[in-house]
């Protein structure tokens, strides 16, 4: 056999080779795994934006379905990096043990559950970005601003990507993950200001909704959406920034506890 | 320098010691075997060499490299056939060497060439585009062979390497690990196959409960541990063998019940088969005994679960 090749990585990139394993997956995959993003949130989002739409005011002076167009793309992009993180990390780690195989390797835990963190944000970037087209191509942005949903897109990933992660270190089978959608995910989505504007609800209930996530996700796009600058900026990409970070170093220990006890 | 330097080992689980004091030193270039019964603590300790968990104490060197603290750059040059295979069902057979080799911080200019030798190494050319699930078992193990080697290693664990293989495809696996070794490469072998083991194997040693029972080559173990010849006598149904056994304790230095079999371990076996030539409803096998009554002898007759 021909001589070793000299091993060459640099530390601050070991999660790269995980990315690329999944993103290999997801390639034989890709066009059913992207329509099967779509068509869920698009149809909601097309039945509920004319069928009830048609019913209701316009929100904020926009019509119903640019409302609810802005509050899809961040569900769906929660929504993606959440089975991502859950279903498909948890079939990695615990069913297909790739997770085993690649701990043998030079590679460490942190390596592992960073790649897994940043594909699950991957896909569920290409699960925002392919409702944007979409949006986009109904007339539904207004001006450059739709641009920046992008990076928007990303950080809402991110920190949904590090929560299910969290709950996936936990997980003893595939059927606890039903737990974190109805008393977290769904909820959440609620009180969000997805479907209706926050001000619908008690006072209390918006103030938590407000603290929320997906909340931060809603704040940046839906005025990018609409060709406005989003006020607060700042706060709501610090705080999926720190979300993310949070609940990423949360989840490496928890998942180190499991499985390199 | 030796390859692996463990010393006075100890892992706990909660209440359980599973690793109690172990010691042992592998030299390169040679086969190490790490034998025991379900449950003595060989996966454990193959994870603490590889610093995929932490010692309660003790010390571990691998490959010159302090475990855990360097555990990733050990790794680095050790290669892994973990007990249960967990290729990648998603890929094909190159492609699953190709994404092993990039754990390793290998370039895919690095790693294409080297995937025909591997497959043909492990027997599986022309199967670089099958799909993992229309491997056969043995296949399978050898494609995990093959994975292990995708970064040229110096040191190859394996846990177990042919359970649940037919006799063909262990031999396969057999005949490449002693190439393997010809080769220069240090193997670390974990099994409770005892041919396999003195097949194998230069030293070995024998853990039970997370202690080392026995140390030494195949042929020591075999020699201070036991008599040389084994008469196993099977009832054939008439109920014979407890008077039998009774009579004619004294021809054998050992003697050894289990269920409807004994075993009569001797240096002279002849005047106990010329009393079996004439004891009619027992049947017997002659021959000469192996690692498998060493190891029988230092763990017990018991189950294992």
């Amino acid at each position: 056999m021909s001589a070793a090749p000299a091993v060459t990585r640099p530390d601050l990139f070991g999660f790269l080779p995980v990315w690329q394993r999944n993103f290999l997956v997801w390639r034989k995959l890709a066009l059913p795994s992207i329509l099967g993003n779509l068509a869920d949130p698009l149809i909601y989002m097309l039945g509920l934006g004319y069928g009830l739409g048609a019913m209701l005011p316009e929100i904020d002076g926009q019509p119903y379905i640019a409302f609810l167009a802005a509050g899809t793309i961040c569900a769906s992009t929660m929504n993606a990096a959440t089975f991502e993180a859950l279903y498909s990390s948890f079939s990695r780690m615990h069913v297909q043990k790739t997770w085993d195989a690649i701990l043998n390797t030079p590679l460490g835990l942190n390596d592992v559950v960073a790649g897994e963190l940043f594909w699950a944000a991957t896909k569920s970037f290409f699960s925002g970005c392919a409702i944007l087209i979409v949006i986009t191509a109904m007339g539904l942005t207004n001006g450059p601003t739709a641009l920046l949903i992008l990076p928007a897109i990303v950080l809402t990933g991110l920190a949904f990507a590090a929560l299910g992660l969290i709950w996936n270190a936990l997980a003893p089978s595939y059927d606890f993950f039903m737990y974190y959608f109805t008393l977290f995910i769904t909820p959440m989505t609620l009180i969000s200001g997805v479907f209706f504007p926050t001000d619908q609800l008690p006072g209390w209930l918006a103030a938590i909704g407000g603290w929320l996530p997906l909340a931060q996700g809603v704040a940046l796009i839906r005025p990018l959406l609409a060709g406005q600058w989003p006020a607060d900026a700042l706060i709501h990409i610090m705080a999926l920034l720190a979300t993310t970070a949070i609940a990423f170093t949360i989840a490496l220990r928890l998942t180190r506890r499991r499985l390199l006890k | 320098m030796a390859a692996l330097d463990v010393s006075g080992l100890h892992k706990t689980y909660g209440d359980t010691e599973v690793v109690a004091g172990l010691s042992f030193t592998v030299e390169p270039g040679t086969c190490f075997g790490l034998l025991g019964p379900n449950g003595a603590g060989k996966t454990t300790t193959l994870r603490l060499c590889l610093g995929l968990t932490a010692p309660a104490s003790g010390s571990i060197t691998l490959g010159g490299h302090v475990i855990p603290a360097d555990a990733q750059a050990a790794r680095a040059k050790v290669g892994v056939v973990p007990q249960f295979d967990n290729l990648d069902p998603d890929f094909t057979c190159a492609e699953n060497l190709l994404v092993f080799g990039r754990y390793f911080g290998l370039k895919d200019a690095d790693i294409r060439p080297r995937i025909p030798q591997l497959l043909e190494f492990a027997s599986l050319a022309g199967k670089a585009d099958a799909r993992i699930a229309t491997l056969s078992g043995g296949m399978k193990r050898r494609l995990t062979l093959a994975r292990a080697l995708v970064a040229n290693p110096d040191i190859i664990f394996l846990d177990e390497p042919t359970t649940g293989l037919d006799p063909q495809a262990r031999h396969l696996i057999w005949e490449r690990l002693k190439k393997l070794k010809s080769a220069g490469k240090t193997l670390i072998l974990t099994t409770h196959f005892m041919d396999e083991a003195e097949r194998l194997c230069d030293r070995l040693i024998v853990i039970d409960h997370g202690r080392k029972i026995a140390e030494g080559s195949p042929r020591e173990l075999i020699a201070t541990h036991i008599e040389p010849q084994v008469i196993e006598v099977f009832d054939e149904s008439c109920g014979q063998l407890p008077d039998f056994t009774e009579n004619h304790r004294h021809l054998a230095d050992r003697v050894e019940q289990s269920g409807e079999t004994a075993f009569f371990y001797c240096r002279d076996p002849q005047p106990l088969l010329t009393a079996l030539a004439d004891a009619d409803g027992l049947r017997y096998v002659h021959r000469a005994s192996n690692l498998e009554d060493v190891f029988i002898k230092l763990t017990g007759r018991e189950l294992r679960d």
